[in-house]
């Protein structure tokens, strides 16, 4: 990468470790949690049991009675706290989009087994909890929709008894396309059609939720604690829900221990100790448990796909054809609408397929609001289109890996527009893959597997493949708006340099796990010749970083990053202007390399960056007109989206007499532009990969056919932990990003959008001599062996 | 995940304990590792008013052999069993056993007596002491009793084990022919789908999450004994059980899977 002009890159694409750590593991590090807040309110939220009833009556006697519980609240005793004010959604997709009122606490009808019912406020956490368990509320129970297609089927229960219908909004892209779609379909030599079930799941990052509301009521102002990722875009929906004047308001992200998605939102619990806060003129606090998390967090995906390739006889695909149904969940969240489209654009996956069509027809549930986690509707394409891939391969009679050859978008074709409308910026899908295949050492898999079938044994070898191509560094604001999403997609940051030369970096993109304070430092650091150690990072607290749009869709290096580099030019620039003043040059005269600016051809004549720092301090001598300081703000705003890609290849050894799936060897190549730090993308890989095939194998939010969410702790929910995780093997393949000056492209949900179809294309793989064409994920042992005995005829 | 409210004793000595049970009722639970108690207050699925806490009694942490038998006391921690040499040589499947159960901070916690006092059909130990035709040692306001294994299990997380008796004690025979333990489950950490315990050669057969108890495959040994092969001998071990439908297995695919991993744990354990 061109960091600056001469300068060797240092310490961009080092290993080094990361700076957030030893706060961490010395636990010195503070989360929502940790606050110590004297005389705060304790929140206890007492929860529906049933996915769908009237509110009857509500009895807070037993409660009352309880040492440390002051007051037992009603949705309807709450509701003057936020007026005409609800929960926001911030993507209506379509104009005829239906937004039922989401109130924080519900008034007369709960309608899912978690929406909040009454409030209990308590001297403490413990009291809080006590309380709300106590509360006796009588419920009159209604019909409740449950599974996704139950929601269209005739005469269905309405979630909401105003709407007409359980249908929320239809969404399609297909423009005047759908004449010559149909037509590949007409004059297809190879036609796949399959159906696909994208179960829910729990995001469960390490941390739950949590916030504390801090009001000073001496002059009206509020600041927000919360555990989230989105301080800013929270501190302007908490403003606009209750009205208060936004110069009144702060939002602070203490340490956040993860998100997944789940922490981009706006919480009935952020709102209500707000407004609590603001009414009480006190602290206001609540922390979720683990078990509340599963029920009052937004879950993922939620999907029914059917996914239709049209291919000629070499396998070349000419059409795909999607149909979504989309859970909503009772209500939409901030950006709940958004998911399926986020994908939308993606189910021609990384190949050069001509003809596109794809609808979405999304629902309203009795269930947990869905919303975006890890991958956000690129992970439901991609696993549709190469699940359908691996099929159509066995339809024309080729490899897995000569049917992506066959279809890849050309290493020469970038910048290259798809059939959906979007620029690919660049790749050489090919090359990734080549590199991918000789990584897992296919041949001697191949030769393992077919001599495991020969010999009968129980324990089949299966190889699958992922090649994904996602959309990151969301996202130029014009695109943004062009899609109906409420806000841009910049991002602000601001580089300062003290009177020591020391730097300050002010970033809009609030971390919660991903290392910016790391990267964001190697940047600058090789940018101005400094010290890594001699960068200090600031973020999350709207008071110190003001302007911002945070941290979701692999959105922070592309965009953030760029930001903060462009900053940095621009003090660069401030500095040459000093420097050619002092050495009485020409600032086209001026070279800057280490921190050090010399006249070109004149190499005693140099000024050092302190120097010049110190200088632009005290402005004793600065050129005629300029302002004191080394200083400099920017917002980007992406010019495109960035395009990280990828082949991923999962070998897993299915035991035939059991069903288990034992994931025994990973190799992902991923093209993610520069890397910034190695160690850092690797870990993202890593943890991405491990959730993507947690989807794949374990994790899976059951539901009973009364709406009692079943999966709802971490013993019944299953996360792998280390110990599941197989080994990794990754490699890289930079095709640097035009679309920034640095060439990076995002990297943090690249594991979990690809590995899911590789696990279960290697499943399915393992098993596909045996009659079995496909797997419900989760692919547990009792799925799987049912899979085998219903494809051997029942028999077990 | 907060549990209700309990008050919170110490025992010095398992006397003390059991004055305090005495004293405290059916509402008082001892703590031990507290692994499998504290979790279920956290849901308030145990909601006891009192606990008395066991775990510092480190006169009751030992393994010792001799007469061929190994006595191990009840506070001995699972890692402390996976560890210890002495029970490599006199009881290895103990040992091996007690290195698969839940994670390493679980296995640093837990205890051999608090497991069995537990009584919970999923768990590795309780099958392991049943297969191994184990002894519990109990004191009690009266004095101490023993109770063999297989007495020992009544219910599901119910044993035999009065509200004011606590295990001191566990006994296993040393040695004794050829063994094996299958765990079936889907992450490192979690509680066997289905377990099979093999011990001395196919005389002792125990089943983990068959039932509302650790089982003891009684058919099994009976088909072993009889000269049966492995694959004869497994065709038995689910039958006349009605095992637990849950998220991860049904019944069925429960006794399916009690047949192929008996048979695997025989032929592990030298039954051709």
């Amino acid at each position: 990468m061109t960091i600056t002009e001469d300068a060797p890159a240092a310490h961009v694409g080092s290993r080094r470790l990361r700076k957030e750590d030893p706060a961490l593991l010395t636990g010195e590090a503070r989360f929502i949690d940790d606050l110590a807040l004297p005389g705060a309110i304790w929140v206890g939220v007492v929860r529906s049991t049933e996915a769908h009833a009237n509110i009857v009556g509500i009895d807070g006697s037993a409660a009352l009675a309880i040492d440390g519980v002051n007051e037992v609240l009603s949705g309807a005793d709450l509701a003057p706290l936020w007026g005409e004010g609800a929960l926001p959604c911030a993507w209506p997709v379509t104009p005829d989009m239906k937004n039922p009122t989401h109130l924080p606490v519900a008034t007369t009808t709960a309608k899912y087994v978690g929406d909040a019912v009454a409030v209990v406020l308590a001297d403490s956490r413990y009291a809080a909890a006590d309380g709300a368990a106590a509360v006796v509320v009588d419920y009159e129970p209604l019909p409740a929709v449950v599974e996704i297609e139950d929601a269209v089927a005739d005469g269905a229960p309405l979630v909401h008894a105003d709407l007409e219908s359980n249908e929320c909004y239809t969404w399609g892209l297909w423009g005047d396309n759908a004449a010559a779609v149909d037509a590949a379909f007409a004059e297809a030599a190879h036609v796949v059609s399959e159906h696909y079930l994208q179960q829910r799941l729990i995001p469960a990052p390490m941390e739950p939720r949590g916030c504390a509301a801090v009001p000073s009521p001496a002059g009206g102002e509020l600041t927000l604690y919360s555990a989230t990722q989105i301080p800013h875009i929270l501190k302007v929906m908490t403003a606009v829900v209750l009205g208060i004047p936004e110069n009144k308001l702060r939002v602070v992200a203490p340490s956040v221990g993860g998100g997944f998605g789940c922490k981009l939102n706006v919480y009935a619990e952020e709102i209500l100790c707000s407004a609590l806060a603001m009414q009480r003129g006190a602290p206001v606090r609540w922390t979720e448990s683990r078990t509340e998390a599963a029920v009052s967090t937004i879950q993922g995906r939620g999907q029914v796909q059917h996914i239709e390739l049209a291919a000629d006889a070499d396998g070349k695909v000419q059409a795909v054809r999607v149909k979504l149904l989309a859970d909503m969940g009772a209500y939409l969240q901030l950006v709940t609408p958004g998911v399926p489209l986020l994908g939308g654009f993606l189910y021609h996956g990384c190949y050069d397929i001509p003809n596109y069509m794809f609808e979405c027809t999304s629902v309203f549930t009795n269930r947990t609001p869905t919303d975006a986690y890890r991958g956000a509707g690129r992970p439901e394409a991609t696993y549709a289109v190469e699940r359908a891939m691996d099929s159509l391969a066995v339809s024309v009679g080729v490899s897995p890996e000569e049917i992506r050859a066959r279809n890849f978008i050309g290493a020469d074709a970038f910048p290259y527009t798809s059939s959906a409308g979007l620029v690919f910026d660049s790749g050489d899908y090919q090359a990734v893959l080549d590199k991918a295949v000789a990584l897992a050492g296919l041949d001697d898999r191949r030769a393992d597997q077919a001599s495991r079938v020969a010999a009968g044994s129980s324990k089949r070898l299966g190889i699958g493949f992922s090649s994904y191509v996602e959309m990151c560094g969301l996202a130029p604001s014009r695109v943004l708006a062009s899609l109906d999403y409420g806000a841009g997609g910049w991002e602000a940051a601001t580089v300062r340099i003290s009177p020591t030369c020391k730097v300050q970096v002010v970033t809009g993109s609030t971390p919660h796990g991903q290392g910016h304070e790391t990267c964001w430092s190697m940047i600058v650091a090789d940018q101005l010749g400094v010290d890594p150690d001699d960068v200090e990072v600031l973020h999350s607290d709207t008071a110190v970083s003001p302007t911002g749009l945070d941290t979701y869709g692999s959105r922070s290096l592309a965009v953030g990053g760029t930001a903060v580099y462009m900053a940095t030019e621009k003090v660069i620039d401030k500095a040459r202007a000093i420097a050619a003043h002092q050495l009485e040059a020409s600032e086209d005269d001026l070279e800057f390399s280490g921190g050090v600016f010399r006249v070109r051809g004149t190499p005693e004549a140099e000024v050092p960056l302190a120097g010049i720092a110190f200088a632009a301090f005290t402005a004793h001598d600065l050129p005629d007109g300029m302002e004191p300081n080394l200083e400099a703000h920017v917002t980007y705003d992406p010019p495109n989206f960035t395009f990280p890609n990828g082949t991923h290849i999962a070998v897993v050894e299915v035991d035939t007499d059991t069903g288990n799936v034992d994931l025994i060897d990973y190799v992902a190549v991923d093209d993610c532009g520069v890397q910034i730090n190695p160690l850092v993308v690797e870990g993202q890989v890593h943890g991405g990969i491990l959730q993507g095939a947690a989807q794949a194998l374990y994790e899976d939010a059951v539901y009973n056919s009364d709406g009692q969410l079943v999966s709802a702790n971490l013993g019944d929910y299953l996360v792998p932990s280390a110990a599941e995780a197989p080994r990794f093997r990754l490699d890289s393949h930079a095709t640097p990003s035009p679309t920034n000056p640095m060439g990076v492209k995002g990297v943090g949900e690249a594991g979990t959008i690809a590995a899911a179809p590789a696990v279960i294309n290697a499943v399915v793989d393992a098993l596909r001599d045996l009659g079995v064409t496909d797997v419900d994920m989760p692919a547990s042992p009792q799925t799987v062996w049912r899979a085998i005995a219903d494809a051997q005829g029942g028999a077990s | 995940m907060i549990p209700a409210a309990f008050d919170y004793e110490v025992a010095e000595s398992a006397d003390h304990a059991i004055a305090l049970l005495a004293q405290h009722g059916d509402d008082a639970k001892l703590l031990a590792g507290g692994h499998s108690l504290i979790p279920m207050m956290r849901y308030r699925l145990a909601t006891p008013s009192v606990l008395v806490d066991v775990g510092r009694l480190d006169d009751l942490r030992y393994i010792r052999t001799g007469n061929g038998t190994v006595s191990i006391g009840a506070l001995t921690r699972h890692s402390e069993l996976e560890h210890s040499a002495e029970l490599a040589g006199a009881c290895p499947m103990l040992a091996s056993v007690a290195a698969l159960v839940g994670d390493p901070a679980v296995r640093h916690r837990g205890t051999l007596g608090g497991t069995l006092a537990h009584a919970d059909p999923a768990s590795d130990l309780p099958a392991a002491v049943l297969a191994l035709g184990g002894t519990i040692v109990a004191q009690g306001p009266g004095g101490s009793r023993e109770i063999a294994a297989s007495d020992f299990f009544t219910g599901y997380f119910e044993s035999v084990l009065a509200a004011d008796e606590m295990i001191t004690e566990v006994r296993v025979p040393a040695g004794g022919g050829g063994w094996n333990y299958q765990k079936f489950n889907r992450r490192a950490q979690d509680w066997a789908i289905v377990g099979v315990a093999v011990a001395g050669g196919g005389s002792g057969v125990s089943l983990v999450n068959m039932g509302s108890t650790p089982i003891r495959a009684s058919g099994v040994e009976a088909a072993v004994a009889g000269g049966a092969s492995a694959a004869e001998a497994a065709s038995v071990a689910a039958d006349g059980l009605e095992p637990p439908d849950d998220l991860n297995a049904d019944a069925e695919y429960r006794g399916h899977l009690a047949r192929v991993l008996t048979e695997r744990a025989l032929n592990a354990a030298g039954v051709a």
